[in-house]
């Protein structure tokens, strides 16, 4: 079970070495999050703050952020707590707590570091050029002055998922103790055998095998328990979006591709490269359309998770804003009793989900797996297609 | 806007999808009912594979 730890672990550095790199052109951020204070009087805006609020949620922050709300003296005041920031500038590699930015996700608060001056806007943290002492943005919110930094920070995510395999480590751990003792497990454990079990029988074995699941089972499981418990911490009011976030899926598609490649053998590639049993001119028009498979399967796996879990926060945080936005039409308690009846509806839906997701990433990752890994038995046939006719004829008659 | 019209015409494709493979599974189960297991994992593997499809286009066209 260590080693189930140690590739969570794994998973949890790859992550941030990938969120780095995500798309730069990012068309989230180009919104203006930015609640407006001052316009109307003082008012502000609901369905502004609505927005930037569902939107922030589904994106990576840099801090652990519960809630905020207004003291009585009139200040904002924040619930949570910072998380470290790792970043590597021009001047090497900076440590630092969030809470240095004191919440600011605007660029407004710069944070000095021996040489290199640092501020935060939209998650993204930008180093400033020098002698520069204020951001400034064009028209597309781009910054004109300042230079995105390599961030491996302990964002939420990777707070997250760093979370989850400590709690895989303690309930497997439980369970992989027990059976030393004991043949039947007692406890949590009671809930955890028949879900191995469940993976080994109704996706490893019907889909690469019962000799050769055996190799592939770890890495099924921990997908399996990864994605599932990732997506019920996304349903908790602690607001993580793990699998919501592209780098995540994307980590755990591109595990799936390199699995598939290097355990794939000679039929696989043969299959891909010069596909038996069909005309050479299929031959070579299928080459480009396998090749293009090899990609659109993990692409597929990646996009269906991220979409997934993004639309289901997206409708469930929508559901809890009806509260305030039909407020005017039904009263508080009607379009409390609405939004409370609507959202159990979808929270409900989306238990669902998150078991069905992390069986469908399981079971297809099963499935591409045993696509590499299964042997043809192909005769390969040089005629014209009329001696097989013959042949099977003469067998049946 | 007409991203939103290109999403409306993704999910009516998707819709149509879904119905036909959610319908013939039903057929399916009600005509061998100990069936019920294999043709329901089918048919998850095919609404998955569907619904891939469906949200990389609406990811595209976002």
């Amino acid at each position: 079970m260590i080693g189930a730890y140690l590739k969570t672990a794994f998973f949890a550095l790859m992550l941030t070495a990938v969120t780095t790199v995500q798309a730069q052109d990012d068309h989230l951020t180009d919104h203006n999050v930015h609640v407006t204070d001052a316009e109307d009087d003082g008012k502000v805006n609901t369905d502004d703050e609505i927005k930037s609020y569902i939107e922030h949620h589904l994106k990576d922050v840099h801090d652990f952020h519960l809630f905020s709300y207004t003291t009585d003296s009139g200040e904002r005041a924040h619930v949570g707590f910072p998380l470290p920031i790792i970043v590597w500038t021009t001047e090497g590699l900076k440590v630092f707590m969030s809470s240095e930015f004191h919440h600011d996700d605007s660029g407004n608060v710069l944070v000095k570091k021996e040489g290199v001056t640092l501020a935060k806007y939209h998650s993204r943290i930008y180093e400033l050029d020098n002698g520069v002492d204020q951001i400034t943005f064009d028209e597309e919110h781009h910054p004109t002055n300042a230079n995105k930094v390599l961030d491996f920070s302990i964002t939420k995510s990777v707070f997250g998922i760093m979370l989850i395999g400590l709690i895989i480590l303690v309930i497997f751990g439980s369970l992989g103790r027990q059976y030393r003792k004991k043949a039947i497990p007692t406890g949590m454990g009671r809930v955890l055998e028949p879900l191995v079990l469940y993976v080994r029988d109704e996706i490893a074995r019907p889909n690469i095998g019962v000799e050769k699941s055996k190799k592939f089972m770890p890495y099924l499981l921990t997908v399996f328990f990864l994605i599932w418990i990732a997506n019920l911490l996304g349903l908790t009011p602690l607001g993580f979006n793990i699998t919501g976030q592209i780098a995540v899926t994307a980590c755990l598609a591109l595990f799936t591709f390199f699995i598939v490649q290097f355990n794939g053998n000679k039929d696989y590639w043969k299959h891909i490269f010069w596909m038996p049993n069909v005309p050479v001119i299929m031959k070579i028009l299928l080459i480009p359309i396998e090749l293009l498979g090899i990609f659109t399967k993990p692409f597929s796996l990646m996009i269906r998770l991220f979409a997934n879990i993004t639309a289901g926060h997206f409708v469930m945080m929508s559901l809890i804003a009806l509260m305030i936005t039909l407020k005017a039409q039904f009263g508080a308690v009607g379009s409390t009793g609405l939004s409370v009846f609507l959202s159990l509806f979808i929270f409900f839906i989306e238990l669902l989900v998150a078991f069905l997701q992390a069986f469908i990433f399981t079971l297809l990752s099963a499935l591409f797996i045993g696509m590499a890994v299964a042997e043809h038995d192909h005769p390969e046939h040089t005629g014209t297609g009329e001696e097989d006719v013959d042949e099977v004829r003469e067998r049946f008659v | 806007m007409y991203n939103l019209i290109g999403a409306g015409l993704i999910v009516i494709g998707g819709g149509i999808g879904l119905g036909q493979i959610g319908g013939k599974a039903m057929e399916a189960i009600a005509r061998q009912p100990e069936a019920a297991g294999k043709i329901q994992t089918a048919m998850i593997i095919i609404g998955a594979l569907l619904e891939g499809l469906a949200f990389g286009a609406l990811i595209l066209g976002k």
